[in-house]
């Protein structure tokens, strides 16, 4: 219950944040909204002497449209995602994702850039993001750069970000109107994490697929992109049996631990139940 | 021993000063330094949301904020629901409705619907159910927590006088 | 009439047996005012925390303390070294065992207790518990029950290895603890043999835990200049807790003052006596200063008392029509590590005799074989009413069973074996005499609500389009109200209960009972029956329990006990008073007692009802000198009440449950329970026992569950996995109730908040099962999680689009 002791910083700004991440080093973790982190530090699972929080930083904060894009600071929390008019009118899957994450009190603190770059392959929204072809800022002391979703998650607890980096923002190009969507998430009750989840986005050219992305959660060491179940869709109709056959191609690529939700066959059988579920609910809001 | 900080904020409105280490947490310091023991520890695991606390317009979860975090915040806790004699529609509610049997998750339930119905003052019972998903009980099997809340989401309604 | 709405005013305005008034102890805890263990500061009180073992079973080689009291703020850190002066290391358990306090020389279940590391807060506290250093030798664990008398199986207790029996007969084998039976063997053997239909399933009752809100705690204080300790104590019975606490001291029970304050929930948690609270007091004798300890909840799910760990075997003998003519029950219980658990002395296996149910069974036996295994100490909790959560299971599991094999329906089966409404008080073949009950009428009542046979038609309509729905009936019988003290006891001190009750001159009261809220509602509901009994409004009675040093003696509140015998107390104790106060009316009316009548809250003078007194003058002339030669001033009553038996709440419950095939989820459309708990003191409490326990049920059958891996280790001890149920989970409870009262109880009361946990939980997998009942599946074990579920519809090959 009780954290060991560290130093606490609270910058301001983000090269000020930068720097004490460069002072600190592997000594120090960022706190954004702290409750994957400070409850691995009250079991003393983690034990960083250093704790850099970034909710001073309003930079971090915020939800814009910019040209055909969204952008979203990293330190936007759940909570701000649900409650958002830009995103119910541009883009509802980031909506019906947050709602699904833990419970409303978290989801006051939790927020989009913590998810992202803690790298846990329970975290949902990974998914969401290969879904939606979302990229993310990255702001180091050398610079600055943009790194897309897909190849961002590399490992368990494992990214593509450099030590002495802080995500930003998350951007995400406005899906097209008519974009079908859904996150479909089996869980044991309010407040877990997925036993398995599928994140879809969908474009329909009349009776065919246009285009497809459909992204697995908690059923990998990281998130995984479901390419050969998407490949399997392209140009065809969307029925039982093509949809039977994308949750196959699904589920063959998943490699889930087994824990207390399940044992690697049934976690992988409902990464196969959600992918349907998402595309046939997916199917019905597009147009 | 890192050193101490001396963090002031709002508590129920009262501004107060309190010394701690970056380490302790916002439920430590309510009920150990302030000596508000209305919101309960129920777990370690950030679960249970018997610490839940209204933490600058947000139901939080006190024992998952750190207190040095809170340097000016405007910090609600059930014991600043009473004003002048006069219970909250939340309070009176759950009394009205039976929410509430050993009372331990009581603080942390009346404290998020207070926000909830700010957020939503007409919420379905499916929405109370849900918005209210992150507090935990054992006794009561939350049927009359959701009336109570029902109970002063009418109370709050601009249409009763 | 203007007389009979007068009576019907003042009878509401009494707020008294029957009504639903709202709760007088809200007050405190909707403004965050109660008064729980962990709010609780003393002057130069210390932080105690614990030190717990990794390991399963292990020997303690060394235990090296320098770095842990060099952590500033750190005091001292007590091992088993340290209480064996004051010979504490080890207590004398409750079931006729002994438990280590603090670990000596070996550990028996992963986070047993080893050391106390007592700091000036506690995060110096947990600082120092980090440092403590303990050096294990690992051994073999145990975790399998069936295999803890297996020859050659690593001794667990090698504290008692030479001791042939703890308490409760004959040890076989140094991991056995007591074989226990009761009923005919032979004469049910005999009727198995020669029966026209039997049937056997083996049917676990997984390993739970309560789980209140609030975990276990206490401060302990000692006062060196008078003698005096004070605990303040999670505590569902703080006099057995200071009568044993003195026996295990030396202190005089007349200086030791339990005090149950506020408690946030008990559920049969809280009544076992924990090495904490142990050590604290212990601690604070030697530093003389008040020591807390409250545990985290790991600890919590961990290490103080858990539930159930019955694996069964149920068997019924019947004729060809479904009349049993035989039960056959046994089940082998895995306890853990000490057999520490809430016990009657006769009653090792608690009440799980009870175990023929409703039914009118002629022939039966059963038997308990008890192990010891490397995991955490206890077995009877969680709203179980001792081991009846387990009886119950079995025998509505087994009824459901039995009308498979026989292509009965389920209601039908229970209609034909029912103990008939005219046979009660109806003594069973175990010995119980059921004081009274009418389970056709309850059961006719539950099918007729919910449409039974509009289910039925709509079951079989799914099940042709391969859709997965069921139906769950549970028409149990309870047993509660421990207990006549001939039966029932515990070290010894029977479990009466007791009510004292003054009244005072203004004409308000207060009344102390040896039971303990903790969360039941008992500052309303004893009121209400007092209330009632003297006519004075329940609003002006006050009610105490929890502080030994105020209230009477009693055996607390675990149970369901505190209706049938606290209530009982309270009613017989106002009775005392009552009489006392029909003499000082005839006395100041000047007339003989036998012109007097009783209603509502004044004696009236017989073909005279103008000349009345009421309670409250009564109350004021008792302290005056207007009192009959010779009486004693004061108007007070005091009752210890001994049970003549104990009493039988039972109910009928339907559970319709939807189970998605694709993912193993079960929805749970309608739920509705109808309760007979006699008469009812405050319907508005009564429907919030109910969703409770309901609640608790459905969290058991579908995803409670403690799970070890074969070392011993825990596998989901937080609430990360620990399934507790939320509000959007929960299902909606419909309620309803019959009426019997029962006719040996002062008010007809018999005691309802286990009942819905004792009749949910089978109606639940009585529901689950039967949804694959067309399949052939005969039972399933809990809990009911979608991955069990799934893996059911797997094996049936029903799993696939």
């Amino acid at each position: 219950m009780i954290p060991r002791e560290f130093e606490y910083h609270a910058p301001r700004t983000i090269p000020d944040a930068l720097s004490l991440l460069t002072q600190f080093g592997d000594e120090a973790k960022l706190l954004a909204g702290g409750h994957s982190l400070l409850p691995m530090m009250k079991m003393r699972f983690a034990q960083p002497s250093h704790l850099i929080d970034l909710g001073k930083i309003r930079e971090l904060k915020g939800i814009r449209e910019d040209g055909g894009t969204l952008r979203i600071g990293a330190m936007t929390t759940e909570n701000e995602l649900i409650w958002s008019k830009l995103l119910q009118d541009k883009c509802p899957l980031l909506i019906e994702g947050a709602r699904l994450i833990s419970d409303p009190q978290v989801r006051y603190k939790g927020t989009i850039g913590g998810d992202i770059s803690h790298g846990d392959p329970a975290n949902d929204h990974p998914a969401l993001m290969l879904a939606l072809g979302a990229s993310f800022v990255l702001k180091g002391p050398t610079g600055e750069r943009s790194v897309p979703a897909d190849g961002f998650f590399v490992g368990t607890y494992a990214t593509l970000m450099q030590p002495g980096e802080i995500m930003t923002e998350i951007r995400i190009p406005i899906p097209a109107p008519g974009t079908g969507y859904c996150y479909s998430k089996l869980k044991r009750k309010v407040g877990d994490f997925a036993t398995a989840a599928a994140a879809v986005t969908l474009r329909m050219k009349g009776e065919t697929v246009q285009d497809v992305a459909i992204a697995l959660t908690n059923v990998g060491a990281t998130v995984l992109r479901a390419v050969a179940a998407e490949n399997s869709l392209r140009g065809k109709a969307l029925n039982d049996a093509s949809i039977a056959e994308a949750a196959r191609f699904a589920m063959s690529i998943c490699d889930p631990v087994e824990d207390q939700r399940g044992d690697a066959e049934y976690k992988t059988a409902m990464a196969g139940e959600m992918t349907q579920r998402a595309l046939r609910t997916a199917r019905t809001r597009a147009h | 021993m890192s050193k101490k900080q001396a963090v002031s904020f709002k508590l129920n409105g009262k501004p107060v000063d309190v010394l701690v280490e970056p380490r302790e947490l916002l439920i430590h310091s309510l009920r150990e330094k302030l000596q508000h023991t209305g919101p309960h520890i129920g777990c370690e695991t950030s679960h249970c949301g018997a610490c839940t606390v209204d933490l600058d317009g947000m139901s939080v979860k006190s024992c998952t904020v750190l207190t040095v975090q809170c340097e000016g915040a405007e910090v609600l806790t059930i014991e600043g629901f009473e004003q002048a004699g006069a219970l909250h529609a939340l309070q009176e509610g759950f009394t009205q409705e039976h929410g509430l049997q050993c009372g331990y998750c009581t603080p942390g339930m009346i404290t998020r619907a207070y926000r909830l119905l700010k957020e939503n003052p007409s919420p379905s019972e499916e929405e109370i159910r849900y918005w209210m998903a992150g507090n935990l009980c054992r006794c009561t099997g939350y049927q009359n927590i959701v009336k109570a809340v029902q109970y002063a989401a009418q109370k709050l309604s601009p249409a009763h006088t | 009439m203007a007389a009979s709405t007068d009576v019907l005013e003042r009878q509401t305005k009494l707020q008294g047996l029957g009504s639903s008034r709202l709760r007088k102890e809200d007050a405190r805890f909707i403004r965050g005012k109660g008064t729980y263990v962990d709010d609780i500061k003393l002057p130069g009180m210390l932080f105690g925390a614990i030190v717990r073992s990794p390991y399963a079973h292990a020997r303690i080689k060394s235990i090296n303390k320098a770095k842990a009291l060099a952590v500033p703020g750190v005091v001292a850190v007590l091992t088993a070294d340290d209480l064996k002066p004051v010979k504490l290391h080890w207590m004398p358990t409750i079931g006729g065992d002994v438990q280590a306090v603090l670990a000596d020389k070996k550990v028996c279940f992963q986070l047993q207790e080893v050391a106390m590391v007592i700091a000036s807060d506690r995060y110096s506290a947990a600082d120092g518990a980090d440092m403590v250093e303990v050096d294990y030798e690992e051994l073999p664990a145990i975790v399998d029950p069936h295999q803890a008398m297996a020859p050659g199986a690593p001794i667990i207790r090698e504290d008692i290895a030479d001791k042939d029996e703890v308490g409760h007969g004959k040890r076989t084998h140094p991991n056995h603890i007591f074989t226990w039976e009761a009923g005919d063997k032979d004469g049910t053997d005999a009727v198995f043999a020669s029966a026209a239909v039997t049937v056997r399933e083996e049917i676990l009752n997984p390993r739970v835990h309560p789980c209140p809100m609030e975990t276990c705690g206490c401060v302990a204080s000692f006062d060196k200049v008078t003698g005096q300790l004070t605990v303040y104590m999670t505590s569902q019975a703080p006099h057995l807790v200071r009568t044993v606490v003195a026996m295990l001291s030396g202190i005089p029970e007349s200086k030791i003052r339990i005090i149950g304050g506020d408690i946030g929930g008990g559920f049969g948690n809280k009544v076992p006596i924990y090495p904490g609270y142990v050590i604290a007091i212990v601690a604070s004798i030697v530093t003389g200063v008040p020591i807390k300890w409250i545990e985290s909840r790991i600890d919590n799910i961990s290490t103080t008392g858990f539930a159930r760990d019955y694996h069964g075997i149920g068997e019924l003998a019947a004729d060809k029509d479904g009349r049993i003519k035989a039960l056959r029950f046994s089940a082998l219980a895995d306890h853990g590590a000490f057999n520490s658990h809430v016990s009657a002395t006769k009653l090792p296996a608690g009440l799980f005799s009870i175990c023929t149910g409703s039914y009118d069974i002629p022939k039966a036996y059963c038997r308990v074989d008890a192990v010891y295994t490397n995991k955490a100490p206890g077995g009877v909790a969680y709203r179980c009413s001792l081991r009846v959560t387990e009886a119950v299971y079995l025998i509505e599991r087994m009824m459901d069973v039995l009308a498979q094999k026989l292509g009965l329906d389920k209601a039908e089966i229970r209609r034909r074996n029912f103990v008939k409404a005219e046979k009660f008080p109806y003594t069973t073949a175990f010995g119980w005499t059921l004081d009274s009950g009418n389970y056709h009428a309850a059961l006719e009542k539950v099918l007729k609500a919910v449409d039974y046979d509009g289910l039925r038609k709509e079951q079989a309509a799914k099940r042709a389009k391969g859709e997965l729905m069921g139906i769950g009936i549970s028409t149990f019988t309870e047993i509660v109200g421990a207990g006549p003290t001939k039966v029932c006891d515990i070290l010894g001190i029977g479990l009466f209960d007791s009510c004292d009750i003054r009244v005072n001159p203004t004409g308000s009261a207060i009344a102390r009972l040896g039971t303990m809220s903790q969360g039941q509602g008992h500052a309303t509901t004893y009121a209400q029956i007092i209330a009632t009994e003297l006519g004075l409004s329940s609003d002006e009675i006050q009610i105490e329990e929890g502080d030994t040093d105020k209230a009477p003696y009693g055996a607390g509140t675990w149970g369901s006990r505190s209706t049938p015998v606290g209530g009982a107390a309270a009613a017989m104790a106002a009775r005392k008073i009552r009489a006392k106060a029909q003499k000082i009316a005839a006395h100041l009316l000047e007339v003989g007692e036998g012109d007097l009548e009783w209603e509502v809250d004044r004696f009236k003078v017989k073909g005279n009802p103008a000349l009345s007194k009421t309670m409250k003058e009564i109350a004021m002339a008792a302290h005056t000198s207007n009192l009959p030669d010779g009486m004693e001033k004061g108007l007070d009553g005091t009752e210890y009440y001994d049970p003549p038996n104990m009493t039988f709440p039972f109910g009928a419950y339907v559970c319709v449950v939807d189970v998605d095939r694709f993912t193993g989820e079960t929805k749970v459309r309608r739920f509705y329970a109808l309760d007979d708990c006699g008469t009812r003191i405050n319907p508005m409490i009564i429907e919030g026992q109910i969703h409770g326990g309901l609640t608790e049920a459905f969290a058991v059958a579908f995803g409670q569950a403690i799970p070890f891996d074969e070392n011993g280790n825990h596998l989901g001890n937080s609430f990360m996995d620990y399934f507790l149920p939320t509000s959007v989970e929960t299902p909606h409870w419909e309620t309803d109730h019959t009426v019997t009262p029962s006719p040996h109880h002062p008010i007809g009361a018999k005691g309802v908040a286990e009942s819905p946990h004792v009749g949910g939980i089978p109606c639940f997998t009585n529901a689950v099962v039967d949804a694959f009942a067309h399949l052939g599946v005969t039972h399933m074990d809990m809990p009911h999680t979608a991955y069990r579920v799934w893996q059911q519809c797997k094996a049936l090959g029903v799993n696939e689009r």
